[in-house]
Formats: structure tokens, C-alpha cells, sequence
């Protein structure tokens, strides 16, 4: 079977910055891919040209068959890929039904939205009790919540993750976690880009090791615990 | 007492055309972070529809209808042709492409109108006035009052309950990730520019009322007070715009009211100086748009 996600020489730059020098990989239907590396190693770049917000400076992105390389970002989520931006990034103005419904935006449906709402506020019954609250005044935790909440609403096959643990407590990191075991069971294909290496290896079914815009290192989870190359990208060396 | 009751309805009035004038220029800045001057000409152009109409004798509540369209549609077009080439330009980029739009419609207006004012038909009962309490108030500033409050409602309405309102407001905070909920770039800038034009087709339609007359540089002033009550208010905060507004047109018509007679020559840099005091003190305007937060170091 085709992967649903294949990347070929994927290049990222910002004027004169290579942030991603020609990466390939793949993401196959029910996945967890996580993609591990210090800070600049090129994984948010790497997300955030999928899904259009940063050009593609060269190479090419395949998205269920079709090639989704310049597709700009309105487009993706009616496709079926969406990312949960790094730093959580909920409309601090709207209230959290209001931030969800924008999740569904591409869904022209009703029923379908009040159904994914529903889905939502099972998984996260503190965002139903905050429905009418602006999403600003939701606590790190919540927030987070609602951001990957507000990805679900649009039925992704594919979610993107990005730091979704990042600046949470220890407790809330866990639930965040629990969260994505959950929605593979649901069908939901992950690709997750995490600070937390052992958290992220402990949950994902491979990775790709990142350092300085190329992939260094690249197996099964339990592989690349055990490899070297996890290690020196984030020292640092080799 | 009554004087003041008086200049108080006037300020209403007056302020409410500047509030309708900021939140257009609001809209479109909190959304693409253009300011765009050139939407004293979307003025100018529902001032001379309501011209023609009333020259083709049509009955004004048609031609009120007419000249908002217009605007609405001019304002689309200005987008299309000449905002979205330079969309992700810098901010310098794009206001400087706002006065090249402005001052090439100056000259349309010029050369293929007249230079001068003309002389715009309205019907007898906008300049009639009623006693309420006491005090003589013009029709025209009823109406104006009128129909600052039902757009200022339409507009909370549609930006509360519409799923575009609501997307509208997404992509005012974070035009990026809006993007990324599927919510398509050019339908919410068009939407803000539609928006801005039918605000500003209002506004000049209460603008000509006062006057009965338009010409080509008519729209300049307004909207240069209308910018300045924006940012009074906090560019790119819809309800900063609307506070902002009103507070401009209280300043100008009580320094007009009550400003002793010798000073009267010095009420626009006076009223300036107030508006400059109030910055001093909130410097992100009255009320700071929330995404000015967000950058804010």
C-alpha cells in the first residue's frame, strides 16, 4: 500500500538560511512518527512546509496520491492534514466553541460539525464546561487541549503535532500523551515533533532523528532509543 | 444646559460618522495590516452616485441603497486590482499603494466629473428639524444617530454569529493558522474589504446629508480623522475604532461649542493636542487591539 504521506528532497529555506536540506520520508495510514532533534534542527520547518505555511523550496510532498507540494494552507485541511502549530496558537479573542467551529471551518455540514463538537468535548470535558470562556483566559494545559481539539474538528487523517507537551506540567503532559494513544485507536494517523524523547519514543511506532536540516538516524521506536545518533543530535556532535 | 444637550447630539452624530469611517479602516487593518487611505474615495464614490441618482430623479430612499453598493463594489475591485498584487508586501509597501489608489480616483474624479463641489439633491425632510425636550434637533442628525447605532449593531451581530464574522476575527488574530483551519485568504480579505466599503458607503451617505454637496477631495478629511480616531482607539480593535470614533467627534464639537472665541483659530491643533495626551497615557490606543498584545515585547 502507498504511504499517506511521502516526502521526496524536501528543501526549507528562509532567505539565505537552509533550515531543511533535502529530507525524504514517509508516513504510513495509522502511524505514529515522531520526528526528535534540538531546537533548529529543522522539524517545524519541516511541519509547517507540509502544510503550505512556510514555501517548499524544492522537492516534493505527497498527500494520499496527489501532490500537495505548493498547495497553499486553506487547502489542506478539506484534505485531510492539519497541524497543531507549535505554542499552541488558539484565537485568544474567541471563545473555545468559537475556536473549534473555526476547526471545522472547511466542513459545510451541520450535523457533521455538531458531531465532531461532540467528539471533542468526550475527549476534553473541561473544554465543553469552558465552551463560552475566550480561549485566552484557558490555562497552558487547556489550551493545548483546545488546539489539538480544534485540529481534530476538521476529521484529519493525518494530524501534525508540533511540541504538543511544551511548557506543560508533568501531569498534563501525561494526559496529553494518553490523548494521542487515544486517537490512534481512533484511526487518526500522528506524525509528532517532541522535545520529550523518551515520552515521544515510549508512544511512537518510528522516528526520524533530525540535526541541522537532515534526517541523521531513522528506524523503528525501540531502534532509535537504543542508537547513538539520538544522542549526538542533541549534544551536538557527529 | 440646553446648549450643551445640543452639542452633545451634534457629537453623537458627528462621532458616529468617524466611528463608522475607523471601524472601515479597522477591519481591513486588523485583518492585512493595510491602512488603506484610499478609502476616503470609496466615499467620494457613493457621494457622487447619490449625485447622479438624484439628478436622474430617483427617489433617494433608491439611491441611498445604490451609493452603499457602489462603494461596496468599488472598494471588492480596489482589493483585486491593486491590494492583492502587493498582499504580502511590508506594511510601508501597502500604504503607499493606498495613496497611489486615492490620488489616481482624485484625478478620475477631477477629469472626468468636475473639480469643483456639485451640488447633491435630497429630499426636503433631512434638512427639517423636531423639537424633542426642548431641544431643536436636525432630521439629518437623527438619521445620522440612527443608522451609526443599527451598523454598529449589524456588525457585532455578523461578527458574533456568522461563521465569516468568526473567521473574520480568527484571521485578525492569527492570519496563519486561520488559514491553516481551512479559512480561505481571499475570501476574508474580500469579505473586510466589502465590509470596509459598505461602511464607508454609509458614511458618506450621513457625510452628504450634512452638506448636500460632493467633490472630488471630499473623502480626504473624514478619513484622515477617521485614522486618527483609529488609532486613538487602538489601530486594529473594531470596538477601539467605534470608541475612538466618538471620542473625536466629542472633542471637535464641544472645542467648537465652548472653546472661548479667541482660541476658536487654534481647535484643530488644540483638539490634536488632546488626542496626542490621551496617547501619552495609552499609548496602544483606548482600546489595544488583541494581536498588538501578542507582539507586544
Amino acid at each position: 500500500m502507498a504511504p499517506l504521506l511521502s516526502v521526496q528532497s524536501l528543501q526549507v529555506r528562509y532567505g539565505p538560511i537552509e533550515a531543511v536540506r533535502g529530507i525524504d520520508f514517509e508516513i504510513k495510514e495509522g502511524e505514529i512518527v515522531a520526528f526528535l532533534g534540538a531546537n533548529g534542527a529543522g522539524k517545524s520547518s519541516t511541519l509547517n512546509a507540509l502544510v503550505g505555511l512556510v514555501p517548499v523550496a524544492s522537492g516534493t510532498v505527497t498527500f494520499n496520491g496527489s501532490d500537495i507540494t505548493d498547495w497553499p494552507p486553506e487547502t489542506l485541511a478539506p484534505a485531510g492534514m492539519t497541524l497543531s502549530p507549535e505554542g499552541r496558537h488558539v484565537f485568544g479573542t474567541l471563545s473555545v466553541a468559537e475556536n473549534l467551529l473555526m476547526g471545522a471551518y472547511s466542513i459545510k455540514d451541520k450535523d457533521a460539525v455538531s458531531d465532531a463538537w461532540e467528539r471533542v468535548y468526550t475527549l476534553f470535558p473541561i473544554l465543553h464546561e469552558r465552551r463560552d470562556q475566550f480561549a485566552g483566559t484557558l490555562s497552558g494545559g487547556q489550551q493545548q487541549m483546545l488546539a489539538v481539539g480544534r485540529a481534530l474538528m476538521s476529521n484529519p487523517r493525518l494530524l501534525l503535532l508540533d511540541e504538543p507537551s511544551l511548557g506543560l506540567a508533568p501531569k498534563i503532559v501525561g494526559q496529553i500523551f494518553d490523548l494521542i494513544s487515544l486517537l490512534r485507536e481512533q484511526g487518526v494517523t500522528l506524525a509528532l515533533v517532541e522535545q520529550n524523547v523518551s515520552m515521544a519514543l515510549n508512544i511512537a511506532d518510528r522516528g526520524y532523528v533530525l540535526s541541522s536540516g537532515k534526517i541523521v538516524a531513522a528506524g523503528s521506536a525501540s531502534e532509535l532509543s537504543q542508537s547513538d545518533a539520538l544522542q549526538s543530535a542533541y549534544l551536538g556532535g557527529g | 444646559m440646553d446648549l450643551f444637550l445640543q452639542q452633545t447630539v451634534n457629537a453623537f452624530a458627528l462621532g458616529g460618522t468617524y466611528a463608522l469611517l475607523a471601524l472601515g479602516l479597522a477591519v481591513v487593518f486588523s485583518i492585512m495590516g493595510l491602512i488603506n487611505f484610499a478609502h476616503g474615495e470609496l466615499m467620494t464614490i457613493a457621494g457622487y452616485v447619490l449625485m447622479y441618482c438624484g439628478l436622474a430623479g430617483l427617489p433617494f430612499l433608491l439611491s441611498v441603497p445604490l451609493a452603499i453598493s457602489a462603494s461596496m463594489v468599488a472598494a471588492v475591485l480596489m482589493e483585486r486590482i491593486a491590494f492583492r498584487p502587493v498582499r504580502n508586501s511590508s506594511g510601508a509597501t501597502m500604504l503607499v499603494t493606498s495613496f497611489a489608489v486615492a490620488m489616481i480616483l482624485q484625478v478620475l474624479f477631477q477629469n472626468l466629473i468636475s473639480t469643483r463641489s456639485q451640488p447633491v439633491l435630497l429630499p426636503q425632510l433631512l434638512s427639517d428639524s423636531v423639537t424633542i425636550g426642548g431641544l431643536v434637533i436636525g432630521v439629518n442628525k437623527i438619521a445620522a444617530i440612527v443608522s451609526t447605532l443599527v451598523m454598529l449593531v449589524v456588525l457585532d451581530r455578523f461578527m458574533k454569529h456568522q461563521k465569516t464574522g468568526i473567521a473574520m476575527r480568527a484571521a485578525a488574530e492569527d492570519f496563519g493558522v486561520a488559514r491553516l483551519m481551512g479559512i480561505r485568504a481571499n475570501t476574508v480579505i474580500a469579505g473586510a474589504f466589502a465590509l470596509s466599503g459598505l461602511l464607508a458607503g454609509v458614511a458618506a451617505v450621513l457625510w452628504v446629508s450634512q452638506r448636500a454637496s460632493v467633490d472630488p477631495l471630499m473623502g480626504f478629511m473624514p478619513v484622515l480623522k477617521a485614522f486618527i480616531a483609529a488609532i486613538l482607539g487602538g489601530l486594529g480593535s473594531l470596538r477601539g475604532a467605534v470608541a475612538g470614533g466618538f471620542l473625536l467627534g466629542f472633542i471637535e464639537i464641544y472645542l467648537a461649542a465652548f472653546l472661548p472665541h479667541e482660541f476658536q483659530e487654534f481647535r484643530e491643533p488644540i483638539g490634536l493636542g488632546i488626542v496626542v495626551l490621551v496617547l501619552l497615557f495609552r499609548p496602544n490606543g483606548l482600546i489595544p487591539s488583541a494581536a498588538l498584545k501578542a507582539i507586544k515585547v
